[in-house]
């Protein structure tokens, strides 16, 4: 075989696996607006869920989803950055209870999430004794995606040279001034980046949920301490009711979770671009 | 050409630093003592054995082939050594009389009085007025900020060019700029002294030549120390000068930097005591 027709054939191969890919989304995009898109109106946004699916809305699983978001953020971002202040600047790395602690976080981002669900549901729902509410899911999800923070954030602070560093430390600035005044704003992009990406994973995330509990039918708006439904699990019980319209408000649905993950995904590359650093 | 510059550059080092050195330095008072000093990596000896004084208004240069230890040894004045993992240094290190390494003295405070520049330009991802606001504000000096900035532009000669951006990225400065932003940031915290580490190594030779001037201004002052690669540089800005030498362990081929000979500038380059010294700035080894 010719040298030439290898690299052909190579670059046929690259060029298919990227149209797998892009051939599955384009499917997915396709099918779901062919049925969504006549059901996503204002009523969908507006309306709870009811037994008639000419009336029914998504309306409380919407504002749980952003709920959740909301609480998750307030959560995992300063848990997350302190653990990763606390692993790249404080820790002493050839310490055997560091390298413990690293090993642990690295595995924990492997855990499947229905892990995480019988955590909430045995730590949070029983034994916290929190019941089956809003909080305990934030809090689930919290757990869940804190593992990715953590590792985005380290990235972001090691990412930030060392010259910096002992610049301040060379004008008699103390570690926590050097952290507070120079590594972390330096850091900010890679921090925001890696939430708003960990953020998007929890608020599409199912089965935990659905572990502690959350698949009851709610027809009025949530509280942070009342029970709750989330957007995919909503979108899971539209589609097993019976009445085939129900399918479609499903797909309905799908746009709005779409929209809200997508959203979410442009906002940390615009962060990612807008603050991007050269040293 | 070439052989000719080659005969005479030993010559003009040796008038350059008769010119420039001055001959009462040694009888000022010591601002380093360093007695019988030694730092190690992990175990890797990196310097041994160094005795030497560092004056008053002076400048001290340390010169030396690379892995001679002068960058270490120059990093035990503000302990930035403390910052890394493994590092151990033994000895006595006394500023003023008073032991820097002793358990009592904070090196956060050690450094608010001793300055560096780095070899490489490192200004904050910041305005340039907060550049030179960080250390006044880290440290909760006291008076008016704005002029605080404006006078450490000002002795870094700096002043005249960044007078009218002074909101602007200090990344968009050129390498000379920026240096001298980091020497102005440096003054600003008003040091005793200014440990210098190969700070023009990065730069273009006009911006070298600035901060040699800069060096001459600066001495009235403040008390530096430099580490330099180029031998001229020594030779025109400093008035004491140090020369290090790597010995290689023949059994284990570890190296280790040993200082050779300390001295007046002009001595160390006219009439040398050491053989090595000699053959290093006569440029024969190195």
């Amino acid at each position: 075989m010719s040298r030439s027709l290898k690299g052909a054939l190579f670059k046929g191969l690259l060029l298919f696996s990227l149209f797998v890919g892009f051939l599955m989304l384009a499917v997915l995009l396709v099918d779901v607006f062919q049925d969504g898109l006549p059901y996503l109106d204002l009523a969908l946004l507006t309306n709870p869920p009811s037994s008639d699916p000419e009336i029914a809305g998504a309306r409380p699983a919407i504002i749980a989803t952003l709920y959740i978001g909301v609480l998750l953020l307030l959560f995992v971002v300063p848990i997350g950055v302190f653990t990763a202040i606390y692993l790249e600047e404080y820790a002493d790395k050839t310490r055997w209870y560091n390298k413990l602690l690293e090993i642990n976080i690295q595995n924990l981002a492997a855990v499947p999430s229905i892990v995480y669900g019988i955590l909430g549901l045995a730590f949070l729902v029983r034994g916290l004794g929190l019941g089956r509410v809003l909080l305990a899911g934030a809090m689930i999800l919290t757990l869940l995606v804190l593992p990715t923070v953590i590792i985005a954030a380290r990235e972001a602070i090691r990412s930030v040279p060392d010259s910096i560093r002992q610049g301040g430390y060379a004008l008699g600035a103390t570690q926590w001034q050097v952290v507070s005044r120079q590594v972390l704003p330096a850091a900010v992009p890679g921090i925001a980046t890696g939430s708003i990406l960990a953020l998007s994973r929890a608020i599409g995330e199912t089965a935990p949920l659905i572990m502690i509990g959350a698949v009851t039918y709610i027809s009025f708006d949530p509280t942070i301490l009342g029970p709750f439904t989330a957007l995919p699990i909503q979108i899971y019980s539209f589609l097993r009711l019976p009445q085939a319209e129900f399918k479609l408000l499903a797909a309905a649905s799908i746009i709005v979770l779409l929209a809200i993950l997508l959203t979410l995904n442009a906002f940390a590359i615009y962060i990612r671009n807008r603050y991007r650093r050269t040293w | 050409m070439t052989e000719q510059a080659n005969t005479i550059e030993p010559m003009s080092l040796a008038e350059i630093a008769r010119e420039h050195g001055d001959e009462s330095v040694s009888n000022r008072e010591a601002v380093f003592q360093v007695n019988d000093l030694s730092v190690s990596y992990s175990g890797n000896v990196a310097i041994r054995d160094v005795s030497l004084n560092v004056y008053r208004n002076a400048v001290t240069a340390f010169i030396g082939p690379s892995g001679c230890g002068k960058s270490t040894l120059i990093r035990c004045f503000d302990r930035m050594n403390d910052l890394v993992p493994g590092a151990k240094v033994e000895g006595d290190v006394l500023y003023h009389g008073a032991d820097l390494y002793a358990p009592d003295v904070d090196p956060v405070e050690v450094r608010r009085r001793i300055g560096m520049v780095f070899q490489k330009p490192n200004p904050f991802p910041k305005s340039i007025y907060d550049n030179v606001a960080f250390g006044p504000r880290v440290l909760g000096l006291k008076g008016n900020l704005d002029e605080r900035v404006e006078r450490a532009l000002h002795q870094a000669v700096l002043w005249d060019e960044v007078k009218d951006r002074l909101k602007e990225s200090a990344l968009g400065l050129s390498g000379g700029q920026q240096q001298r932003l980091c020497i102005a940031r440096c003054l600003a915290v008003e040091p005793d002294v200014i440990l210098m580490d190969e700070p023009a190594s990065a730069l273009d030779p006009i911006s070298t030549t600035r901060i040699e001037d800069l060096m001459h201004e600066l001495k009235r002052e403040y008390t530096i120390v430099i580490v330099t690669h180029n031998m001229q540089q020594a030779a025109r800005v400093a008035d004491m000068t140090a020369f290090f030498s790597v010995e290689v362990d023949e059994e284990t081929g570890k190296r280790t930097g040993i200082l050779v000979e300390y001295d007046k500038t002009a001595k160390i380059f006219t009439t040398p005591a050491d053989k090595r010294t000699e053959d290093y700035v006569t440029g024969r080894f190195g």
